[in-house]
């Protein structure tokens, strides 16, 4: 391939170069406007016909989204979200050639205080992003990400579906839906106009609580931990939302490119057992509201061009990686490290994309699984199961080696140490605290809310990766009352637990 | 103020582990090193007591570490292991023949027995003539599944129960990224696995007891030790794509020295759908070895090698796997695409 003097005499005979002078592949009748993929030329009719379709393919394919729910999309400002917001908004005007069914809403969270914008910049890009909503006619929420300062605790469990949607009631489903159309006849979008009414008046965040945001995201000391942190917070915070207002799916502007790093960056930050669910197309792991991603076929480059040739609106908003150096964190040295690779092998960021598809979630015991035995901040199913020869055992093992006094002489003292003695060495201190909660025995009461769980504790509550992001904290206190509250819940639950642990029949929470 | 080490808190701290961040004084960290190594053989029960291994020795630092401590550990915690050394000549000039003489040397300092196999007196090629035919591009692949085989022939020769490589941590992590990077599924499942499964004839298992150890400390470990081994790469693996999911961990090493059993950790724990098609596991119809196709991978290869079809390994070329069984000639098409470049 990329030999000094390459023999081309085979391949000239077959291969054409591409070029915009060339036929459009589709129509083979207008010339092309872009060539994509490998070397695909199309013009601008087909190109278009061809973007649509995707998505339309990607939501009838999975079919996860049933006619009449409510759907949250989560719109960043960013090219690939801006450009989903037109394709839903296409897919239901009246014109469109089998409309989709849905019933959507929007929301942006204003980040502005986490990377630390003015308040003048932020009102501007707020303005900027309610003129682009306001002319879908969709209703629309922003919301601040100070707001996780007062989420409830509830956001941090899995609750059931209200309904069960399974592939087969699909069907059901949309023939129920297309004969009640048919009687009732289509509405209008009344509602939509009453709520915008109401989303005009954006009130300025109070400096404090900006201000406890930032100590927040300092208080993680690497890039890479503070970035994990954002996007949990920022996930909680769309889950909340979309709970409170009623929607039951949350759409996510992800495209492929992003999604393929997302899966080097996942493997690099240790969620292995997560993969799954980071970047499929459907994420179970809140029960009542499922997170879907349409927009993973797409290539980067597709929706550039998309959203060029076609004027779609997108507002730029910083984060926490902007004009940040290559080795800030892993999430920015995996990124530069795909695209170069993707350079020289253009077919890196489609293998990756397909290796992705054939993963899946190890479903440990019941589907719904254990409130306990899932993680305090990602929600996904624990990985910390210390089996007999792993990496994690191996980390533990190391650790304890490093730390203790070394009898070189009596070394047969040493045998299969397990996560017990690791934890307990470091929770000494902390012994005399769980002695006061045990003595009020319900559990459910504590003496003291307002007292703050060691680190050591909160490790146990998470899966591997969320425990390197805790190590690199320097202090739990600042983390949202929400994740404190629900920490200590789970850990007078499970310590309830083991005190009846004999008497229990099954694992049901 | 001299640093003191945090095991001991007695000598001064000379090294700062790589693994942990802890700063350590010579002997706690050979104790600490050697001690996971025979953790990490315990609770994967690697080996049974009075068994034949094989060490697998190239004259590099893993293979010369790895000898050092197995021959330790053996006789500190009584295994009751017959250890013996195995090399591979694949015919590298300027290389191999360098490490070989290393070998030789931890023969005679480890007083084991030594057995060489080469590439020439197995298939007939050596890997200088392989890379005058196929170029300077996919003869890792050439110089991987020949040696392969060749570990298990001179296993078999020596009769071991077992192989042990000197596969550390930095390589069991490229193996993930680079198979994540490559598509391959099926390998992606089993790259992280400690030891190979033990069926069939002609195959001997093999395991990896330093699969838990960094690179950097194995380097640290065999300077302080003063060991003595063979440092140069391998003339041509510049242009190797594993190179680049090497870059890629070292620099994520450098941001965060634990991604490198992060990465082991989410290989160990990933898990593949249940209807992705997986290669079923036969035999060679030629050779008997071991095969998930109707002819093994070394079989193909020495085919092209013969024909003067070097490309023939490379690539798809299942349907031509009857064609090649039945030693009929190729069309002149496929013969031209198979064909290597003329330099």
């Amino acid at each position: 391939m990329c030999q000094v003097e390459e023999d081309y005499n085979d391949a000239l005979e077959h291969q054409n170069v591409p070029c915009i002078s060339k036929k459009c592949l589709k129509c083979k009748e207008l010339t092309a406007a872009v060539v994509i993929r490998a070397g695909d030329p199309y013009c601008r009719d087909c190109f278009k016909e061809y973007f649509i379709h995707k998505f339309r393919a990607m939501l009838g394919k999975n079919r996860v989204i049933f006619p009449g729910e409510k759907v949250l999309l989560a719109v960043s400002g960013g090219p690939s979200s801006c450009s989903m917001l037109s394709q839903v908004q296409q897919g239901l005007s009246q014109n469109a050639h089998k409309k989709l069914r849905f019933v959507p809403g929007i929301v942006f969270i204003d980040e502005g205080g986490a990377v630390g914008q003015s308040v003048e910049e932020r009102r501007k890009t707020v303005a900027e992003l309610q003129t682009v909503f306001k002319a879908t006619g969709f209703p629309f929420h922003i919301v601040p990400l100070e707001q996780v300062l007062a989420l409830p605790s509830e956001v941090i469990t899995t609750v059931p579906p209200s309904s069960q949607r399974t592939a087969s009631a699909y069907k059901a489903a949309v023939d129920k839906f297309t004969n009640e159309l048919k009687f009732i006849g289509e509405s209008s979008n009344s509602r939509a106009t009453e709520q915008e009414e109401k989303e005009t008046l954006f009130p300025d965040v109070p400096e404090s609580e900006t201000q406890l945001l930032q100590q927040l995201i300092t208080s993680a000391k690497t890039l890479t931990a503070r970035q994990d942190l954002l996007n949990t917070l920022r996930q909680h915070l769309l889950v909340h939302t979309a709970r409170t207002e009623g929607y039951s799916k949350l759409m996510l502007g992800d495209h492929c490119t992003r999604l393929a790093i997302k899966l080097l960056t996942s493997i690099s930050l240790g969620r292995g057992a997560q993969l799954a669910q980071d970047t499929g197309f459907a994420d179970l792991r809140f029960g009542d509201v499922i997170i879907v991603k349409p927009m993973r076929d797409y290539s980067a480059k597709e929706i550039a061009y998309y959203n060029h040739m076609f004027s779609v609106p997108t507002v730029f908003t910083p984060n926490l990686e902007t004009k940040t150096t290559e080795k800030a964190s892993i999430q920015r040295l995996t990124e530069s490290f795909v695209t170069k690779l993707q350079a020289d092998f253009p077919s890196t960021v489609s293998t990756i994309y397909r290796t992705s598809e054939k993963l899946q979630t190890v479903a440990k015991g019941s589907s719904t699984g254990h409130q306990c035995d899932r993680c305090l901040l990602c929600m996904c199913s624990l990985d910390t199961d210390v089996e007999k020869a792993s990496a994690f055992k191996a980390t533990l093992i190391s650790e304890q080696l490093s730390r203790t006094k070394s009898p070189r002489a009596s070394s047969t003292n040493i045998q299969s140490p397990n996560p017990e003695m690791a934890a307990t060495a470091g929770q000494c201190c902390s012994s005399e605290e769980a002695k006061d909660c045990d003595s009020v025995a319900s559990g459910e009461g504590c003496c003291s809310p307002a007292k703050t769980p060691e680190a050591t504790d909160l490790k146990s509550l998470l899966c591997y990766s969320c425990r390197l992001t805790m190590k690199d904290m320097s202090s739990m206190e600042r983390l949202p009352p929400y994740i404190l509250l629900e920490a200590q819940r789970r850990q007078r639950r499970s310590r309830m637990r083991e005190e009846i642990a004999d008497f229990l029949l099954d694992e049901c929470d | 103020m001299p640093v003191l080490c945090s095991s001991c808190l007695d000598k001064r701290a000379v090294l700062k582990r790589p693994k942990t961040g802890h700063s350590l004084c010579k002997d706690c960290f050979f104790w600490a090193f050697e001690e996971e190594v025979h953790q990490t053989i315990l609770t994967a029960e690697l080996f049974k007591h009075g068994e034949t291994v094989g060490i697998a020795a190239s004259g590099g630092k893993d293979s010369t570490v790895l000898a050092h401590v197995m021959k330790l550990l053996n006789e500190r915690y009584d295994y009751g292991l017959t250890l013996m050394l195995l090399s591979v000549d694949e015919g590298i000039t300027g290389y191999r023949d360098d490490s070989l003489e290393t070998v030789k040397r931890n023969q005679q300092q480890y007083e084991l027995p030594l057995k060489i196999v080469s590439y020439e007196e197995l298939y007939g090629w050596t890997m200088d003539a392989i890379v005058k035919q196929v170029g300077l591009k996919n003869n890792c692949t050439f110089c991987g599944v020949f040696r392969r085989q060749a570990l298990d022939r001179g296993a078999i020769m020596l009769k071991v129960d077992k192989i042990c490589t000197g596969h550390n941590a930095d390589d069991v992590a490229e193996t993930v990224l680079m198979n994540v990077l490559r598509g391959d599924i099926a390998r992606l499942r089993r790259c992280t696995a400690i030891s190979t499964a033990s069926e069939g004839d002609g195959v001997v298992p093999r395991c990896k007891p330093l699969k838990y150890a960094y690179e950097k400390e194995i380097v640290l470990y065999a300077y302080f030790k003063k060991l003595d081994y063979f440092s140069t790469e391998c003339i041509y693996s510049p242009n190797a794509y594993r190179g680049y999911a090497r870059t890629f961990l070292k620099d994520l090493e450098s941001v965060r020295p634990s991604s490198i059993i992060d990465v082991i950790h989410s290989g160990e724990n990933l898990s593949v759908r249940e209807d992705v098609k997986m290669p079923m596991q036969g035999t060679c119809s030629r050779c008997g070895y071991i095969s998930s196709q109707s002819l093994c991978k070394s079989c193909v290869l020495l085919e092209g090698l013969n024909r003067g079809l070097p490309k023939l390994g490379i690539g798809k070329h299942h349907r031509l796997h009857d064609k090649i069984l039945s030693q009929q000639p190729l069309t002149e098409s496929e013969e031209r695409k198979l064909k290597a470049v003329n330099f």
